[in-house]
């Protein structure tokens, strides 16, 4: 290969697409950075080695790296290359050939993707190569792909029989990809009245398909709105249905948590990837141990005093909101999302769902059930729920009320922490990220019901799809003032939430 | 339910609609009756806390309830004063007061006074300010802001100061009473509210020997112009006022009679007696 | 009207600090006052415009205290959305000194307020009608905050909703405002809020003479709503407060309707924060959405905690005390000041659960005990 990247290199711009395809006929999809490297405009010739390198800028400064195998080559000046230059008949050459490689390489999801990229600009020349490849391909989703093409292909013919175009056009309704949703709205502007009105009922049955997909796409920003709300209430259902108080710096655990997760980031750069597994322990540990501190100097002081705890830990609150004001700017700080949490998981052309909401809905349900777990499993939840239910009587039975308070308020806190992992890689981290959810999370508490988990769960991805699906008419604010107006009235008809204790001791 | 009915339940001979009927009407004791209670059914979780129960109070009755915990006697208050929600069955105060569409407030007003087993008085206020509060006057809002004492109430609570022994302590704050001083004060306080019924929660609980035997004189002597419910565990304190004896068990009435037949009452022994006498057999 | 007069004439207690509070209150305004008008800016005595503004910012709060004092102190409802209410009498007042800036402002237009001209809105909406008569909009800054505490009141008591859950929903409710007034689209000039105003009743806001005579009108409003509400609070009715205060079902089951009672507290005491909003918006010269903020709600409770509640007095020393300490602590160190509230939220519920009232009340009954003990000796 070597000698034509020489040939390449040292041809005159009008003589360089037969070499292309003599470079495309001797080899297979290994060529294929070479060609996008061109198609770029960044592929260079070192003259004095017959070799080609491909340049790119990082951070300002030129850095020349291998084609085909990426590795730099810093001995480079800029002196020593010359660029290959490229002119748009070159540049459709080149697309055309990338396409043709990839229909051909090995990997089934190559085929599919080349096949895709394909439709919006579907030419005699890759018809007559995928009419080729059609009929021997083995993949079910390749072909699916390519009979698309080709019945885009017959649909916008305009010299084929209205009947052969309709079938065509049948086919086509079954996809969702904008380039059959151009094609066919091109096509209801067609010539044939019968071509027109299958054209239209296509683009009516694919805008109800879209239609679901978007119905689900809401849904799952619902759940995830959920899921953040569940992380962030489940600590507080906890605390305020063993205790009766409130924790208005429970929001600021939320915080303390994504601060965590942030100074975890800074102290290991290198290993983003594993620093949310770090990170979620510490944070636990963290806002857990301020929980427990908090408990221990302010709240068990204040017992039976809810509303007068409620202010204390107002106050505590904003101590430690002015506290990492202070230690790290009162700015937000941006926390990087690990590798294997960004982009998106695309089911199809109108539905993709990011990975990290993706991830986060898992990890609060996870969280969720660990929860349960402990509280129905260990001595501990036997102990909170013990108190939960009658504090008197526990504390009779030789239950350490002190130890259960300080306990269940460092597990609450703790949740807070993680909630707080979680979020930051959804929001900026900021003194007043945690603020804005006391709020939201006490009204999850009060829907779902105090003291009662599954409630917790249940109003909280209600109320998350509620808001999602309100937004798109109201808008964000509108839709907030109306969840708040709801839950209002809804403590009318039931005060108790969706899952009261009943019973003499509920009162 | 269809047109017809509702219209047939609009028109009734028998009733005047809401809006017409006065506020305060009188309480209709035509029968001598002066509590309806029938087929009470109120079950929290699954247990029944009341199963079907009946009760009739004669006016001007002194009546005890006796039963083992949980047979459903303080339930029975809670319900009649509105304070739980029952399940089903009716509560007629006389013949013209359905208490179940009422609230706590209504139902006092209607002249049905309650003390409870725990003494709840208003701590940070006065012997006297918690008597002037419970006096039977006119409870809305604007009337109580221009409201001011008769010498005529004035005179009631001090004679009712007296009755409960109170008289020094009238300007002491009522936190700073000893229990049974505000089991008293308690007392005093449904005293002062001349109500037509009163149900009594374990009058003597922390009271000494002297002061039961007061209390008991106090009750008997209310007996005849008021109605009495006396909810009580203490048996000889049963025994020195009841002239008739409800015993509850499990939710409903086991059996109902002067103190002497419940006493020979063989489902009696069984469930309550029996248990005691048992107990005094092993002591 | 002959029971209201007897009602004020009775010599019913109504609290012992009244009158010296009446006679200290306005004597100060009015030496203050004549201090500004009749000596000479060099003089020694002289109180500059700028002192007086901030009293009468001061004498809004200390209204405003009392407000949440009548509320939280008397009857036990810890309402941490009384923001809301001081915000909406203040933007009714702002609706009215919009109004009466005319086409002078920077668009000249003499009908809309320029936010509105700067949205391109054609015509005024239906809620400015009418703001521009002084009687109609201060009727609003009563009738607003009244009606939505009535509503908000209604709906909350009537289904016993008690504790923290109130005061989170009163929190909630602040919020919601907040997010409302924040829309252009409502109308209140969203994030900017109403500022730039320039004659009150045709007196311009910037001459001294305008502030001294608000500052008079506030001291003697506030002294009035002191003087009433320590009636009230003395009638039967306040017992029935207390007495919901400190056993609400027992307050049910002795007649009275506790939750009637609660709700028309709580408009009295919305409305009074109404009137302290009016008074406050003339004095500082702009209303904005931030006054919706939780953290002002929270904070004004905190004036009464401090001073002690459930003492008037209290509710209005505490919110001199914390104003005028937070002046000087956000003018020497900014930053501290939050570290100084938080700390003051924790150690006065923590060591001093009836304020700075309470406080004086202990160590008069140790001395009058001392005394006892040494005159027994």
């Amino acid at each position: 290969m070597d000698p034509l990247l020489v040939e390449l290199g040292e041809a005159k711009m009008k003589d360089v697409e037969p070499i292309l395809v003599r470079i495309e006929a001797a080899s297979d999809d290994s060529v294929l950075p070479l060609f996008r490297t061109l198609l770029e405009g960044n592929l260079y010739y070192i003259e004095a080695e017959g070799q080609v390198v491909g340049q790119s800028d990082v951070n300002g400064e030129t850095v020349y790296k291998d084609v085909f195998t990426q590795q730099t080559r810093t001995d480079l000046q800029k002196g020593d290359v010359d660029k290959i230059r490229v002119n748009n008949k070159l540049r459709g050459y080149l697309r055309n050939a990338m396409a043709r490689i990839q229909l051909t390489a090995k990997s089934p999801s190559v085929r599919e993707n080349a096949v895709r990229e394909l439709l919006s600009k579907l030419d005699d020349d890759t018809v007559e190569v995928l009419e080729g490849l059609y009929p021997n391909e083995t993949n079910k989703k390749v072909k699916e792909a390519m009979g698309l093409a080709l019945a885009m292909n017959t649909a916008s013919q305009t010299g084929l029989a209205p009947s052969n175009r309709i079938a065509a056009i049948e086919k086509m309704s079954t996809s969702l990809e904008s380039d059959v949703r151009n094609l066919l709205t091109r096509l209801t502007r067609d010539d044939s009245a019968a071509v027109v009105s299958a054209a239209n009922a296509a683009l009516e049955k694919i805008a109800q398909r879209v239609n679901r997909f978007a119905f689900v796409d809401q849904l799952f920003f619902g759940l995830s709105l959920g899921s953040v709300l569940l992380l962030a209430s489940i600590g507080l259902a906890i605390t305020f249905g063993v205790m009766g108080v409130i924790n208005m710096a429970h929001g600021e655990m939320i915080m303390l948590g994504a601060y965590t997760t942030y100074v975890v980031q800074l102290i290991m750069p290198n290993y983003i990837d594993y620093s949310i597994w770090v990170a979620i322990p510490a944070a636990f540990l963290v806002s857990g141990l301020m929980g427990v501190l908090i408990e221990r100097l302010v709240i068990c002081r204040l017992h039976g005093r809810p509303l007068e705890t409620l202010l204390a830990t107002f106050g505590i609150s904003l101590i430690l909101q002015q506290l990492v004001r202070t230690i790290f700017s009162p700015l937000n700080r941006q926390v990087s999302t690990p590798s294997w949490m960004s982009g998106s998981w695309e089911i199809n052309p109108v539905l993709s769902l990011t990975l990290n909401r993706l991830y986060i809905l898992a990890f609060a349900l996870l969280v969720f059930i660990v929860l349960v777990i402990v509280l129905k499993k260990t001595s501990l939840g036997l102990n909170v729920r013990a108190v939960s239910q009658n504090r008197n009587m526990a504390k009779a039975m030789g239950v350490k009320t002190n130890w259960v308070d300080a306990m269940t308020f460092g597990l609450g806190s703790g949740i807070a922490g993680i909630a707080g992992v979680a979020l930051s890689q959804l929001t900026n981290v900021g003194p007043n990220l945690g603020q804005s959810y006391i709020i939201d999370s006490f009204m999850v508490v009060v829907f779902g019901g105090v003291g009662n988990l599954l409630g917790t769960l249940v109003a909280a991805f209600t109320l998350g799809i509620a808001t999602k699906f309100l937004e798109p008419t109201t808008g964000a604010v509108l839709a907030a003032i109306l969840v708040l107006v709801f839950i209002i009235l809804f403590i009318q008809k039931r005060p108790k939430g969706l899952f009261p204790q009943k019973g003499r001791a509920a009162e | 339910m269809s047109t017809l009915d509702s219209t047939r339940e609009l028109f009734r001979r028998d009733q005047v609609w809401p809006f017409l009927a006065p506020a305060q009407a009188e309480v209709n004791v035509g029968n001598q009756m002066i509590l309806y209670v029938e087929d009470l059914n109120l079950s929290f979780d699954g247990f029944k806390a009341l199963n079907n129960l009946n009760l009739y109070i004669n006016d001007g009755e002194l009546r005890c309830l006796i039963g083992a915990n949980g047979a459903g006697k303080t339930t029975l208050m809670d319900v009649i004063t509105g304070k739980t929600q029952c399940d089903s069955g009716t509560v007629f105060f006389g013949q013209n007061h359905n208490l179940l569409n009422k609230d706590e407030a209504e139902i006092a007003q209607l002249g049905i006074g309650r003390k409870f087993q725990k003494p709840t008085v208003f701590e940070e206020q006065t012997v006297f300010d918690n008597l002037e509060l419970s006096l039977k006057t006119d409870k809305r809002v604007l009337p109580t802001l221009f409201s001011r004492l008769t010498p005529t109430q004035i005179d009631r609570i001090d004679e009712v100061l007296k009755t409960i022994g109170l008289a020094k302590h009238r300007f002491m704050l009522a936190g700073a009473l000893s229990h049974g001083q505000k089991q008293w004060l308690e007392i005093g306080m449904l005293l002062v509210a001349e109500p037509r019924l009163l149900l009594i929660d374990e009058p003597v609980a922390g009271m000494t020997a002297q002061e039961t035997e007061r209390t008991a004189e106090l009750l008997t002597s209310l007996a005849g112009e008021r109605t009495v419910i006396v909810v009580e565990h203490d048996m000889e304190f049963v025994r020195s006022i009841a002239r008739t004896v409800t015993v509850l068990h499990q939710g409903s009435v086991l059996a109902e009679g002067t103190m002497d037949q419940i006493q020979s009452n063989k489902d009696v022994i069984e469930v309550y007696l029996g248990e005691e006498a048992a107990a005094g057999e092993q002591a | 009207m002959k029971r209201l007069t007897a009602w004020f004439s009775e010599g019913r207690s109504t609290g012992k600090h009244t009158l010296p509070f009446v006679v200290i209150l306005l004597s100060v305004t009015i030496l203050a006052s004549a201090a500004n008008l009749l000596l000479p800016a060099d003089s020694v005595f002289y109180v500059s415009t700028y002192t007086i503004t901030l009293l009468g910012k001061y004498l809004c709060y200390a209204m405003l205290a009392l407000a949440v004092d009548i509320i939280w102190g008397y009857c036990g409802i810890l309402s941490l959305g009384h923001g809301a209410f001081f915000a909406l009498g203040g933007y009714a007042m702002g609706m009215y000194l919009m109004r009466q800036i005319g086409d002078r402002g920077v668009y000249g237009n003499p009908l809309l307020p320029d936010f509105m001209v700067f949205l391109d809105w054609k015509e005024l909406p239906w809620f400015w009608l009418g703001m521009d008569q002084f009687w109609f909009a201060m009727l609003m800054a009563v009738l607003v905050p009244g009606l939505l505490a009535f509503v908000f009141g209604w709906l909350a008591f009537r289904s016993r909703v008690t504790g923290v859950y109130l005061s989170i929903m009163t929190q909630a409710l602040t919020y919601a405002l907040l997010l409302a007034f924040f829309r252009n689209e409502m109308g209140f000039g969203g994030n900017n809020g109403l500022t730039d105003f320039k004659e009150i009743l045709g007196f311009s806001l910037q001459a001294d003479s305008t502030r001294v005579a608000l500052f008079l009108i506030t001291a003697i409003l506030l002294a009035v709503v002191f003087v009433v509400s320590q009636k009230i609070l003395s009638s039967r009715l306040g017992k029935v407060v207390l007495a919901i205060r400190d056993s609400e079902s027992r307050s049910r089951f002795i007649g009275y309707r506790t939750d009637r009672y609660k709700v028309w507290l709580f408009v009295y005491s919305a409305v009074i924060a109404g009137i302290a909003g009016a008074l406050y918006v003339p004095q500082v010269g702009i209303i904005n959405p931030g006054e919706f903020s939780p953290i002002n709600s929270i904070e004004m409770v905190i004036w009464v905690a401090v001073g002690g509640r459930g003492t008037l007095i209290g509710a209005v020393i505490g919110a001199l005390l914390v104003n005028y300490a937070k002046t000087r602590f956000t003018a020497i160190m900014p930053d501290a000041w939050l570290f100084a509230l938080g700390a003051m939220f924790v150690l006065v519920t923590l060591y001093l659960p009836k304020g700075l009232m309470g406080l004086y009340g202990q160590l008069k009954a140790k001395r009058n005990s001392v005394m006892n003990k040494e005159s027994q000796a």
